[in-house]
């Protein structure tokens, strides 16, 4: 596979901090915007008229580029009321390139409930019979509060609210309502019972990621829901070595998104943070850009 | 003979879904749906932040 490359690791997580650096180089570039933080005012240059690839509200004092859900859905429920070429197109190719890999690497979210779960409290593990139907609620939010709402439920104004934004992201209350609040006494004063909500939500999600690794964007990211449709077509692609994995499950086991690793690698649920590459004692697992050869799929284990 | 099939499969995929995102992305550089994006992330969003 071109481009691929492969850690060799003794049951380490050698990879692991090499995908902490890449989150938090990601974190840093998306809120480049340091002056806002002080201020309280949010970026107001031209990079806004991009989207980034990630769950980053454009009212973060921080951002520099647009939130591709929160433009999605002005898109659709706005006054103009149009198709988002632009916005899904953009979309589209994040996720034909990169696939999960931006929720595995790049969302700053993710590095937050990343963080979280280190901090030493008994973790649960979710039962498969409740974790795999609610893991298409993602897909769920997205339709519902991301595209349909808008799109349908118009108001008098003739604009619908950013349902999703509104009432559930968690990103724009701890990157941009939160920061905001705190610098700008004004806009304290108009904090009410919708805020209490999202705090509230907020709260939940923090706390959840405290025992479960990454439950947002397991069970209700609309952005990991749209990219997970891409994961098994995109040019980042997860590849395992069927002759040379033993297996030991390693893998599977240290897999923080529960995908089953030998038998379907590219899962929409992988979010390619290389952590099953890290510990694989065989260096049967590769990942990288795929232009042609044979991605990996369910390319079991030789057998004993 | 079948895994080579479902891999072209994936490859045609692939390269159709790169073609549909950049011909939607021309599409809308063209309407200037970027401006309205731009419009939008320049103003804070009340309701994103819970207030409105």
């Amino acid at each position: 596979m071109s481009g691929m490359h492969r850690d060799r690791v003794k049951g380490g997580a050698k990879r692991v901090p090499v995908q902490q650096a890449v989150q938090i180089l990601s974190a840093v570039l998306v809120n480049g915007y340091i002056a806002g933080f002080q201020k309280g005012t949010i970026f107001t240059g031209g990079t806004k008229a991009v989207c980034v690839p990630v769950l980053h509200c454009y009212s973060c004092p921080g951002a520099l580029g647009a939130c591709p859900i929160g433009a999605l859905q002005a898109a659709v429920g706005g006054v103009k009321r149009h198709f988002p070429f632009y916005v899904l197109g953009l979309l589209m190719l994040f996720g034909v390139v990169l696939g999960r890999a931006v929720c595995g690497l790049l969302c700053p979210f993710g590095l937050v409930q990343d963080l979280l779960h280190k901090i030493p409290v008994p973790k649960v593990r979710v039962p498969k019979r409740l974790d795999r139907p609610a893991r298409f609620l993602k897909y769920l939010v997205l339709l519902v509060l991301v595209i349909g709402l808008p799109a349908f439920a118009v108001t008098k104004t003739g604009v619908t609210p950013p349902y999703f934004c509104q009432y559930l992201c968690p990103a724009g209350t701890l990157g941009g309502g939160i920061p905001l609040m705190i610098a700008d006494p004004a806009l304290r004063g108009l904090a009410g019972r919708l805020f209490g909500w999202k705090v509230l939500v907020l709260a939940a999600v923090m706390a959840a990621s405290l025992l479960i690794h990454r439950p947002f964007c397991r069970y209700l990211c609309p952005l990991g829901a749209f990219y997970a449709l891409f994961n098994r077509f995109s040019f980042f692609q997860m590849h395992l070595d069927g002759q040379k994995c033993t297996g030991c499950k390693q893998c599977e086991r240290s897999c923080p998104m529960e995908v089953e690793v030998t038998g379907n690698i590219n899962s929409p649920e992988c979010i390619r943070c290389g952590r099953c590459k890290a510990v694989c004692p065989a260096g049967a697992i590769a990942s990288g850009f795929s232009c042609g050869r044979k991605p990996g799929r369910a390319e079991g284990p030789k057998k004993a | 003979m079948r895994s080579a099939l479902k891999h072209s499969a994936v490859l045609s995929v692939r390269y159709g879904l790169l073609a549909a995102a950049l011909v939607l992305l021309a599409a809308g550089l063209l309407r200037r749906e970027y401006a309205e994006v731009l419009q939008k992330a320049v103003r804070i969003c009340l309701e994103c932040i819970g207030i409105g």
